[in-house]
């Protein structure tokens, strides 16, 4: 498979000087000032030796200079050379970077969900490999360090066999400005294909392993059988809650809430004032993903669904989805909910049957946050 | 701490010092103190009041041995006892490799570290394809009632409907597992077992009675051939082609050792067959040598539904080498599935080595000859049996290896012929005649190639002597 | 101190016995029926519709090339034959003296329909097993009818149905509670039993909290499903709360004893209060697990739950046994007969062998070894301890995380475990799903090896890890030193390579070059 490889030269920066992530010039020119040293061109290229290593003269394309070129110094590799000639050092290098290597299989990029956001926003379908170097790194993309990233390449380039596509891995980011205030905003902004490893592992001595995703769908399919016909269902944006929509035949919208009445989307994309005027007179359910590692529940990335109807709705009129994978690997056990006003969150806290597949559900504790 | 004056020879730290060099390198002052988690309260308050120990080797197996001696057994009396078990003969090769170490304490390991244990794996599921004509073979579960439960299951994800029909006369052993697999009737999830009638004269399935219960609801037809009570099922193409005219799965139930003589199922539209791993090498030991396959063709639909271990052999990394791993579907994108699919654990998968050492032994012309040898002797049992004053055989020619053997013109109960019979070293086929059949004070018998033209002299003999 | 095997893994190149033999060779004959036969019944009595015509395409090698070629497959297979700390499965020393009077014609050669009457001497084993099994853990009657532990726990569901059944109340007590690290056989069998599945999550202790679990349970409740200590060596000490709130809710509570050996002599299911509760005989007990089985899960009861037992219940009359198969609230059999018998018999043996000081005295070693292997894998750098804010001494196994090596070097913890082999260290184990620690491995040190034993086991480890950061490649592509090189994975996903057969793989390679020669 043809490999296309990009640096955003400043991810990263932030971290080291206190700063939650250099989105923008002025936050990469304040980090410049305070003393940051980028290091995404050095992880880039422990990812590159180790692809060397395996793939002695392994074929790549990478982005002109400091974007790429720069960090293969010395590395048995045979490069193709692309790209814009002069920096901007905005979002714009990037996107154009990848523009120029539209006709690559994967496009491996060093920095964090700020680039995963720009890369996924003009990959256009190629596949997309992170190799992690930013402060934020949310998002679905990532191989778990530099090597793991450079091990990947070069099962992509020389034993492709070994390697599967997922089509739906969640391209999040955190609004940096709401960050800096103190407010970790996770929101999502697309889904990516991505490369992961086939696994060669121990099998179960239990039997099977447990098919996470195909377990969701079962559990959605099984959700959309109970529906009730009259009630509105309010679909959450992300990959777990819109399994109910797609069980359901419908083509739910990635990004935004949907609603759904007698199993049907009869609203896309919707905002709050428009789901009141939906709910007027229905009984109200509201089907919700958990954002991953922060377990957002409700307040980061839906708040389309606004507090009135959460009220309504009550904990019991939450419908929560989620992989056991997921809430196994939260940092803290417990769901958060920031829905602006304290004392629903309040009510709200609890604990919660989340479904993990058809028959299985997970109980989790609510803490607002 | 326990007290032992003397090391255990089974545990090296009970040497003196071992443990306290332990706890010394812990930092421990006592062995309590390492159980520092569980609570005062939770230790149990009754002492532990065991049986004395049997500290020699000399003393246990001297309590075993004389425990055992007190068991009657098949080499010394003449048993014709069958129905879920069976005495053949178990080749001496058999017993040396099951009795291996390495095959006897291997618990997982590695595809490379316990390679010869995986393809000896690979190889019980190749010969037993090769006698079944089908390409996928699991290794084995907890007993042939398992088995039909497992793949019973599969129909109903395959076909999501929850209706099987199966023999009026099924083994009561094994049904009790399909219906506890099949779960009660008060549960979504429950699938229905309806029995079909059979017919009177032959002992085979009711093709009319089975056609009336046929429907688009029906998730799977079960049968076995040779059936519980021996007959041979001919009509197996026509029911096969009924099931699949409804949409229904085909499942059945096959004496593995038959297949030298009769028709593999995969020739006559069999889907999943089943059947006993015990007649391949495996001694009786009482019921603990029992173990169940499922088999199938290689599509997809019933690849992706199986429960356990499938074994698939592969490249490795060397050129031209191969190995051996688990097949993983799973990991598919299958997401449609309706159910899961069932559970499984630790099995029963030396006797899959077994199976495999013994069909390497016997090879094609062995199965032959064994099927051959096994029914031309059932045949001349039974047709001798029918000589013995008021004695009938149920179904007379239509049987494999077991045939059922009707007492009621004797005017005893086959509990008393079979009370009688063992007095004089004999024990008599298993007593059917409270299994609900209307075939009233009957036995079924089982004659294998252990039984020799004199045995069964000796049987009618004995039979004429008590009936007399 | 032992030093560091220079081991060789046999490599014999063993063909597929598909491969191997020669037209009309043969491994066993069997004599022609005998004249008299032959004359009174004749020949081809196999009706003609099923008579078979074609010949099985099995191999025809002799009754030596049968035994030397399943040699050469047992030697190059590990097995116990090095040092195995194989968490989850308590390794332990299985009895020849019980093996072979197993082998013996008066168990061997036993059929389970024979009268009672010839069948004392192994009844009257299972009724004093029983009899050591009370004793262990204060339930009434046990029963051996289930192949293993996942088929003890589906014989608590089983057993679960035909209660709430008898009650009336099977429709309302859908629900089977249980923790996320418990066994992955516990939900499944729950859920296969029909049951519907409530996990809790661990807490911040390192087991799932009291309180999820109080609004878990409810009238919906049939049962719940739990082991202590889990596979991370945690004791949940809130056991005795749980088992009231959940009685309390009327539910049915299970201890799934698979981690029995560092609490054996310790601790009584009964007097934590639990209904029901389950022993591997394969693992704790002595029995060989002979790769997956033949295995038993014992199954223990109150006497409120012994009547839906499944049958047959060894009942002692007097001074004989019996086998009683007339319970009519029996929830039905889980597989037939009375179980795996010679497994029971070894565990017998092994119970009494070890006799009550020597059980204590097991799980006293089990526990202390365990924290001294704990102790020196802790001095490895590049290891880590799961749940690593909890102090306190893990019980009888600890689970490892091999995630700061991986971040450094790349090497994961499959790696490792198949470079584990060239030692002649069993791969260990690595964890259940889900994954709750990162790279894992669960070692388990146990009562039978010797401390230098475990000295060695630590050694393998520390040079691999050492191996790992001056050469990860060799770590990742190994073993080395084994039968066969690492297995290509694509194929087991892919099922236009699968091959469960040796007739399916001849299909999908026919055109494409030969694998392999014929021997």
């Amino acid at each position: 498979m043809q490999i296309g490889v990009v640096v955003n030269p400043f991810a990263g920066l932030g971290g080291a000087v206190g700063l939650k992530g250099t989105d923008g010039p002025d936050s990469v020119a304040k980090a410049l000032r305070l003393g940051a040293r980028a290091k995404s061109g050095e992880r880039a290229r422990v990812a590159l030796a180790h692809l060397a290593e395996r793939v002695p003269g392994a074929e790549l394309t990478l982005a002109r200079g400091e974007m790429g070129e720069d960090w293969c110094e010395g590395l048995d590799l045979s490069l193709t050379i692309t790209g814009p000639t002069a920096l901007t050092g905005t979002a714009r290098d990037t996107k154009e970077a990848v523009r120029a290597m539209r006709d690559r299989d994967v496009i491996v990029f060093a920095g964090g969900d700020g680039t995963a956001r720009d890369i996924a926003s003009v990959a256009g379908g190629i596949g997309i490999l992170g190799i992690p170097c930013g402060v934020k790194m949310h998002s679905g993309v990532f191989g778990v360090n530099p090597r793991a990233a450079g091990a990947m390449m070069a099962d992509l380039v020389a034993n492709p066999k070994r390697v599967d596509f997922v089509e739906d891995a969640e391209v999040m980011d955190i609004d940096e400005d709401a960050l800096r205030n103190g407010v970790l905003a996770p929101r999502l902004y697309g889904l990516a294909r991505v490369p992961i490893s086939r696994s060669l592992m121990q099998a179960a001595k239990g039997g099977p392993r447990l098919n996470s995703a195909g377990a969701l769908s079962s559990a959605a399919a099984e959700i959309v059988a109970e529906m009730d016909v009259e009630t509105l269902y309010i679909i959450g944006p992300g990959t777990s809650a819109q399994s109910v929509a797609k069980a359901a035949g419908q083509t739910a919208s990635t990004l935004g809430v949907d609603a759904m009445i007698g199993r049907k989307i009869v609203a896309h994309d919707v905002d709050d004032a428009s789901l009141l005027r939906l709910a007027k007179g229905r009984k109200l359910r509201i089907v919700l993903g958990v954002t991953g590692q922060q377990g957002f529940l409700l307040g980061r990335g839906n708040q389309q669904i606004g507090a009135k109807l959460v009220r309504r709705a009550g904990r019991e009129g939450l419908m929560i989805l989620a992989t056991e994978e997921k809430l196994t690997q939260l940092s803290q056990p417990r769901l958060l909910v920031d829905t602006g006003e304290p004392d629903l969150d309040l009510q709200l806290a609890g604990f919660v049957r989340v479904t993990t597949g058809k028959r299985r559900k997970m109980m989790m504790r609510i803490d607002s946050c | 701490m326990a007290t032992n004056t003397r090391a255990h020879p089974w545990m090296a730290n009970s040497a003196p010092g071992a443990i306290q060099a332990m706890l010394d390198e812990i930092g421990a002052s006592s062995v309590d103190e390492v159980f520092e988690q569980i609570p005062k309260d939770h230790f149990r308050s009754a002492p532990l009041d065991l049986p004395p120990i049997l500290s020699s080797e000399v003393e246990l197996k001297r309590d075993l041995v004389s425990k055992l001696k007190k068991n009657e057994d098949c080499e010394t009396n003449l048993s014709f006892l069958g129905a879920g078990v069976w005495q053949h003969h178990v080749p001496a090769v058999v017993d040396e490799i099951v009795g291996r170490t390495e095959f006897a304490t291997n618990v997982w390991g590695s595809y490379q570290s316990d390679h010869g244990r995986n393809q000896s794996w690979f190889e019980f599921s190749s010969q037993l394809g090769a006698l079944l004509n089908l390409d996928v073979v699991q290794l084995p579960v907890y007993s042939w009632g398992c088995a039909i439960g497992h793949s019973i299951r599969m129909a109903q994800r395959i076909t999501g409907r929850s209706r099987v029909l199966i023999s009026q006369l099924s083994d009561p052993e094994r049904l009790s597992v399909i219906q506890t697999y099949c779960q009660p009737t008060e549960m979504d999830s429950h699938i229905e077992v309806q029995q079909v009638a059979v017919d009177p004269l032959s002992g085979r399935m009711d093709i009319s009675d089975l056609a009336s219960k046929m429907g688009d609801d029906v998730a799977a037809v079960y049968f076995e051939n040779p059936a519980y009570l021996g007959t041979i099922e001919t009509e197996a193409v026509k029911i096969a082609s009924m099931a699949r005219f409804a949409g229904a799965e085909t499942i059945v139930g096959v004496d593995p050792l038959s297949l030298g003589v009769m028709t593999a199922p995969g020739d006559y539209g069999a889907d999943i067959v089943t059947g006993p791993v015990q007649p391949l090498g495996v001694h009786m030991q009482c019921g603990g040598g029992v173990g169940g396959f499922i088999a199938s063709r290689d599509e997809e639909k019933y690849v992706l539904e199986y429960n356990g271990f499938l074994v698939s052999i592969v490249e490795t990394m060397k050129k031209g080498e191969v190995g051996f791993g688990l097949a993983c579907p799973h990991q598919n994108s299958y997401g449609s599935r309706e159910h899961g699919k069932d559970w499984t654990g630790n099995s029963t998968y030396l006797w899959a080595i077994a199976g495999a050492v013994y069909m390497s032994l016997l090879g094609p012309e062995g199965f032959r000859e064994l099927g051959n040898l096994i029914v031309s002797r059932a045949r001349y049992a039974a047709k001798c049996l029918a000589d013995v004053p008021g004695i009938q055989i149920v179904w007379p020619n239509s049987t494999f290896k077991e045939f059922v053997v009707n007492f009621d013109d004797t005017g005893k109960k086959v509990a008393e012929v079979n009370d009688l019979l063992r007095e004089r070293g004999i024990f008599g086929g298993k007593d059917i005649s409270k299994e609900n059949n209307a075939l009233g004070q009957s036995a079924l018998y089982c004659v294998t190639e252990v039984h020799t033209a004199a045995d069964i002299r000796r049987l009618v003999r004995t039979l004429k002597e008590v009936l007399s | 101190m032992k030093s560091i095997p220079e081991f060789r893994s046999a490599k014999w190149n063993e063909p597929v016995v598909m491969e191997m033999g020669r037209s009309g060779s043969r491994g066993q004959l069997f004599p022609a029926p005998e004249d008299e036969v032959t004359e009174a019944v004749g020949i081809d009595l196999i009706p003609a519709a099923m008579q078979r015509k074609d010949r099985a395409a099995l191999p025809e090698i002799t009754e030596f090339e049968a035994q030397r070629h399943y040699l050469h497959l047992s030697q190059m297979t590990l097995g116990m034959m090095g040092v195995s700390l194989f968490g989850t499965c308590t390794m332990k020393y299985n009895s020849k003296t019980a093996e072979y009077a197993t082998l013996r014609p008066e168990l061997a050669e036993v059929h389970p329909y024979q009268h009672p009457d010839t069948l004392q001497g192994v009844l009257e084993i299972f009724d004093d097993f029983n009899g050591i099994l009370q004793n262990l853990s204060g339930m009434d009657q046990f029963i051996f009818q289930a192949g293993g532990g996942a088929d003890a726990a589906y014989t608590m569901a089983a057993v679960a149905r035909a209660y709430w059944r008898d009650k009336g109340k099977l429709h309302q007590r859908t629900e089977m509670v249980t923790s996320v690290q418990a066994h992955p056989c516990n939900p499944a069998t729950a859920a296969a039993a029909g049951f519907n599945v409530v996990n809790l999550p661990l807490e911040d202790n390192g087991y799932p909290s009291l309180e999820a679990l109080k609004a878990a349970v409810s009238e919906k409740t049939a049962l719940i499903m739990i082991n202590n200590p889990d596979d991370m060596g945690i004791y949940n000490p809130e056991i005795k709360e749980w088992v009231k709130v959940a009685k309390d809710a009327g539910a049915l509570c299970f201890y799934d004893h698979a981690n029995f050996n560092g609490v054996m002599g310790k601790l009584s299911a009964r007097e934590l209060g639990f209904d029901a509760c389950m022993f591997m005989l394969h693992k704790t007990f002595g029995a060989p697990k002979a790769g997956g089985g033949p295995a038993v899960g014992a199954y223990g009861c109150t006497k409120e739950l012994a009547p839906y037992l499944p049958c047959p219940v060894v009942v002692k009359h007097g001074n004989s046994y019996i086998l009683d198969e007339d319970r009519p609230k029996s929830s039905g059999k889980v597989r037939e007969f009375w179980g795996n018998v010679p497994q029971v018999v070894r565990a017998y043996a092994w119970a009494r062998a070890m006799g009550a000081d020597g059980i204590n005295l097991a799980s006293d070693i089990s526990v202390v070894a365990n924290n001294y292997m704990d102790k020196k894998l802790g001095e490895i750098v590049g290891l880590e301890i799961s749940n690593p804010k909890i102090n306190a001494h893990r019980m009888e196994m600890t689970r490892w995380s091999l995630a700061p090596l991986t971040e450094e070097t790349g090497v994961s913890t499959v790696d490792f475990a198949n470079r584990l082999a060239d030692f002649g260290i069993d791969p260990y184990w690595m964890s259940h799903e889900p994954w709750i620690v990162a790279e894992p491995f669960t070692p388990e040190a146990g009562e039978l090896w010797s401390k230098e034993d475990i000295d060695m086991w630590i050694g393998v480890i520390a040079q691999i890890v050492q191996e790992a950061r001056t050469n990860p490649e060799f770590v990742k592509t190994a073993p080395h030193n084994q039968a066969i090189a690492q297995v290509k994975g694509d194929a087991f996903e892919d099922p236009a390579k699968w091959a469960m057969t040796w007739r399916a793989y001849k299909r999908k390679v026919q055109g494409s070059t030969k694998v392999k020669g014929v021997a």
